[in-house]
């Protein structure tokens, strides 16, 4: 009996979680046969299950709404009314399984009220109704009109008078596409079987232990080089892995499951607050951990209501506005690399950008001169500040004092970010980000101060090692080291810094994580940098849990445990001293990523002379520095100042003369050892921007005139100014070129992999030129491009290495260039394979002096490093 | 409190030295006693946690008794006693492991008013041992990190 219980309970509750859903749609479209005809079976199973189980409550209330839905099958029009009282008593009936479920029998109440209701609904159409599409929809009110309504011709006609809005047509999907998938799903249900979460958490447990030993083993084998253990290890190795995707497929669920009562809460809270609201749900399909969805669950069913009662607004504002009367809420989810991306999107009013910067300033978060120079996308992240709700009014449906800074320390509690983007008047977008799963993740392994610590990958971008006149500079804002990075400027934490254990001090030649926590984009300065490794993810002790700066701890390879770093802590600790001064930077980052492509360049704004902006690309500049006017020295006519160490000439745009007192910002140009500075008026900004110079200049110094940020600005010619500091500045150039330079081509498809991968080329001397695929590969080649040799990964989308080697051996310009393999896997198979293939080496992914070994053999470049 | 069972008048503990005194824990809450290696020190811990070290495939966290208990280390701490708090392990490390002793719940003493303060927080009582004192330490108060050190 208690088995037969338990089984009746949980699959009544499925039943009728769908019964929840299936309403709602048949309330909005009810000459859907189809859902009706589901809604039927489901309550009809539920019925005849309570009778044989002796349940007599439950079988009275599922009979009298099974009798309600069957004057619906028989054209009792779907009223709102009728719908709510269904929905009451699915209500009912789940609090009934819940105490069924607790107590093991029916708990003792009455439901005459609610049957009573039903029969009342069910007796008023006596004889079945002839059902003409027309007069359904009419009678789809059911009700006379209310003041203020309209009679549905006169919106049939208005609607016919009106230009289609396409996106409203688009997103009314066709009822006719689904039955084929539910069919499907049907069939699926019958070949699955029930098992406890329990039984699955052991097994995770135990494949978690089972990769631990795993690691350990290949530690061992890996200090041993001739290992009769090498091949049967690296089976168990595979075996390992696979048992382990298959384990995590099944603590997978789909994320609807989560977002399977969305529907219904979003037709009580458009009844409630008198709104009109579609819901869209996308990619409910897609799949992540139990663990992360249960962890999801109550932030996303928080910002739906937030959307609903704060977004929309009500059907009268927004005929005002010039919107359609129907508000509409989007939430879709789909997989990105190792990440599952959640957007919820509404076209409601946006967030009030004024009410949120008074509120940040009434809560001493920022001060009134920084308020003046954050940007929109700047305020609109207070949101997510702890204790910061703008709602004005406390509504039933929210606004109870659990704001996004809860919803936002969720999600980081699970290693996911959080972003918002809002338009004033067009609505908002919040897009969250989180890992798939949480208890076996890839991790950086690096080393500060003699104590090993792990980073996770997900949010590691590339590794980058800073060297003096190299790509990768280390500069200063003030007292704040910052990364050059191709074009931006990171902020630094030097990890030993943070942890308050001694570490290297030198910033250069130190590797640098370059680490992104939502828009934030920082560099965790480590003394050294081991490799990579999948880590099983132990939640640390209870004792420790209060230090931001670690998400937990895990066991190595080699038996040590090491804690992992969680980039969120970190990202905190930059907060604020750094992001002031970066705020200007870290906007020209903020931007879009999709338009930081390559007609993209970082300016920086800066007055000079007059009141006109004038700009210069960022990338020529060295540093920004303010120094006191007092160290200004006059020095054989010129004015000079003292920077470390030398004198540096300050070359001043205009006539206007060099200050005298106070601060003078100066922007100085570097090359090699010798420094030059422009004297400017006040730095204004750093923007992203097309630089499309549109008038030319007869003026030296200035290149022309562009638009930036909606400004005229003035464009100028740092060429001009150089020789005036120091007349030989361009003639030094050509002594210092070098003999040609061999170059590799680098083909991966992980990002990662590349990023880490180049500087480490680059650092052996070579020009790397990198590819995503194959097929860019190929392409490069057919472009013309010549290399001296190919690296690639074996493991690709589309065509893999052996593919791209068998395609290089077919073109004849690329036919004696030799290709290096890069594998994290190597039997004797595969090298047979590659071998067969035309590739001439065969190197472990995270074997670099291999790998470079292999490169100089292959490119006779013996001398280079 | 004398009753015909016998069995149920006796105390055991596993009694270790610590910084020079005598220490009895309750033996029902000892896991096991072990020599630390290779224990990795966290940083920005409270001072009381000497580190985290893998013992058998779970992470202990390990406690520096003598620290915590507002002693003086007269010798280096080279034990632990394996102990668990809600379903977390950790290690108390101790000086010198001594016998399992079985005493007389009829002897069971509360502390002294004057005991050391320190001490007095995290012990439940004392034993007036022939040659010296037994405290006996309350294992959760013990483990009682954070806000048990800001009180003392």
């Amino acid at each position: 009996m208690d088995d037969l219980l338990r089984e009746f309970v949980t699959e009544t509750n499925e039943s009728l979680d769908v019964v929840d859903v299936e309403l709602v749609r048949f309330e909005q479209d009810p000459n859907n046969a189809r859902i009706l005809d589901n809604i039927f079976r489901l309550v009809h199973t539920i019925k005849g299950t309570c009778g044989f189980l002796g349940l007599p409550r439950l079988e009275a209330l599922a009979h009298a709404a099974e009798t309600v839905m069957g004057k619906f099958r028989d054209g009792l029009p779907a009223t709102h009314e009728a719908v709510s009282v269904i929905l009451a008593t699915i209500d009912r009936i789940k609090e009934i399984l819940a105490a069924l479920e607790r107590d093991q029998c029916e708990p003792d109440g009455s439901d005459s009220d609610l049957i009573a209701d039903l029969e009342s609904i069910a007796e008023r159409t006596k004889k079945p109704m002839p059902r003409t599409a027309e007069e359904a929809t009419e009678q789809a009110l059911g009700r006379p009109l209310r003041p203020g309504e309209v009679s549905l011709d006169e919106l049939e006609r208005a609607f016919r008078e009106t230009p289609v809005d396409p996106r409203a047509v688009k997103t009314t999907k066709p009822a006719a596409e689904d039955p084929p998938k539910d069919e499907e799903a049907v069939r699926a249900s019958a070949q699955s079987i029930r098992v406890t979460v329990d039984t699955i958490e052991h097994l995770m447990t135990m494949v978690s232990e089972l990769v631990l030993t795993r690691n350990q083993l290949l530690e061992i084998v890996r200090r041993h080089d001739d290992s009769e253990f090498k091949t049967p290890l690296q089976r168990l190795s595979n075996v390992t892995a696979e048992l382990q995707e298959g384990v995590m497929k099944t603590r997978m669920q789909p994320i609807g499951s989560a977002w399977q009562k969305f529907p219904r809460i979003i037709r009580d809270l458009a009844h409630d607050l008198g709104k009109e609201i579609e819901l869209e749900l996308q990619g409910a399909e897609t799949e992540l951990d139990r663990q992360v969805l249960d962890l999801i669950k109550d932030p996303l069913t928080h910002m739906l209501r937030n959307s609903a009662d704060h977004g929309l607004e009500t059907p009268a504002e927004r005929r005002a506005a010039g919107k359609p009367h129907q508000g509409y809420i989007r939430l879709s989810a789909y997989h990105e690399g190792g990440h599952i991306i959640i957007q919820l999107s509404d076209d409601g009013r946006g967030l009030n950008t004024a009410r949120i910067k008074a509120k940040a300033l009434a809560q001493g978060l920022i001060s009134e001169a920084e308020a003046e120079k954050l940007s929109d996308a700047q305020i609109h992240k207070f949101i997510f500040a702890a204790g910061f709700s703008t709602a004005q009014a406390v509504t039933a449906v929210s606004g109870r004092g659990v704001g996004m800074d809860v919803v936002r320390n969720n999600i980081d509690q699970i290693g996911g970010t959080i972003d918002v983007k809002s338009v004033s008047g067009q609505g908002v977008s919040f897009t969250i980000k989180i890992p798939l799963t949480l208890a076996i993740v890839a991790a950086l392994i690096v080393e500060v101060g003699g104590s090993r610590f792990a980073i996770p990958q997900l949010s590691v971008i590339e590794l980058v090692r800073a060297r003096k006149g190299g790509d990768h500079r280390i500069e200063r804002i003030k007292d704040t080291a910052v990364l050059r990075l191709r074009d931006k400027l990171l902020p630094l934490a030097r990890l030993s810094k943070l942890l308050g254990i001694e570490g290297k001090d030198a910033l250069e030649g130190g590797y640098i994580v370059v680490t992104q926590v939502g828009n934030q984009t920082f560099g965790i300065v480590v003394d050294g940098v081991f490799h990579t490794e999948e880590i099983v993810v132990k939640p640390m002790s209870s004792k420790l849990r209060d230090i931001p700066m670690f998400s937990g701890n895990t066991i190595l390879g080699d038996g040590a445990v090491i804690m992992i770093i969680d980039p969120n802590g970190v990202a905190r600790s930059l907060g604020t001293a750094v992001a002031t001064q970066l705020a200007a930077a870290e906007r020209a980052q903020a931007q879009d990523p999709e338009k930081a492509d390559a007609d993209m360049t970082s300016m920086l704004l800066f007055r000079a002379g007059s009141s006109q902006p004038k700009a210069v690309p960022l990338s020529l500049i060295t540093r920004l520095e303010e120094i006191d006017a007092r160290k200004i020295e006059l020095s054989n006519g010129r004015h000079m100042v003292q920077y470390r160490g030398q004198l540096m000439p300050l070359v001043s745009m205009t006539d206007k003369p060099v200050r005298s007192e106070g601060a003078q910002p100066l922007l100085v140009f570097s090359d090699g050892q010798r420094s030059m500075a422009l004297v400017v008026d006040e730095i204004v900004d750093i923007v992203e921007d097309h630089l499309d110079i549109q008038v030319g200049s007869g003026n030296p110094g200035v290149l022309g005139s562009a638009v930036i940020k909606g400004h005229a600005t003035e464009i100028v010619d740092v060429a001009h100014f150089l020789p005036l500091a120091f007349e030989d500045w361009f003639r030094r150039k050509d002594d210092t070129r070098r003999e040609r330079q061999r170059t590799v081509l680098l083909v991966d498809d992980s990002p990662f992999f590349r990023n880490m991968l180049m500087p480490v080329l680059q650092a052996a001397g070579y020009a790397v030129a990198a590819a995503g695929s194959a097929k860019e590969a190929l392409a490069l080649i057919e472009a013309g491009k010549t290399f001296d040799s190919v690296v690639t990964d074996i493991e690709m989308p589309e065509m893999d290495g052996f593919e791209l080697a068998e395609a290089l051996r077919a073109d004849p310009r690329s036919a004696t260039v030799p290709v290096i393999a890069l594998s994290s896997q190597v039997s004797t198979d595969l090298i047979e394979r590659g071998r067969r293939a035309g590739l001439h080496d065969y190197v472990a992914k995270f074997d670099r002096q291999g790998l470079i070994a292999s490169l100089m053999e292959q490119t006779g470049m013996g001398n280079a490093a | 409190m004398i009753d015909e069972t016998t069995d149920r008048t006796v105390n055991e503990y596993v009694t270790a030295m610590v910084g020079g005194e005598l220490f009895g824990l309750p033996i029902g809450r000892v896991q096991d006693v072990f020599v630390p290696d290779r224990v990795t020190r966290v940083p920005l811990a409270p001072p009381e946690i000497a580190g985290i070290l893998n013992l058998r495939g779970r992470i202990v966290t390990l406690v520096d008794l003598c620290h915590r208990l507002g002693l003086e280390h007269r010798d280096p701490s080279v034990m632990a006693i394996g102990v668990e708090l809600k379903g977390e392990s950790y290690g108390l490390m101790i000086d010198q492991v001594g016998e399992v002793m079985s005493l007389d719940v009829a002897d069971f003493e509360r502390n002294p008013v004057n005991l050391d303060r320190n001490l007095a927080a995290v012990t439940s009582g004392i034993y007036r041992l022939e040659s010296q004192l037994l405290l006996v330490l309350d294992i959760d108060r013990v483990l009682d990190i954070g806000r048990g050190a800001a009180a003392a």
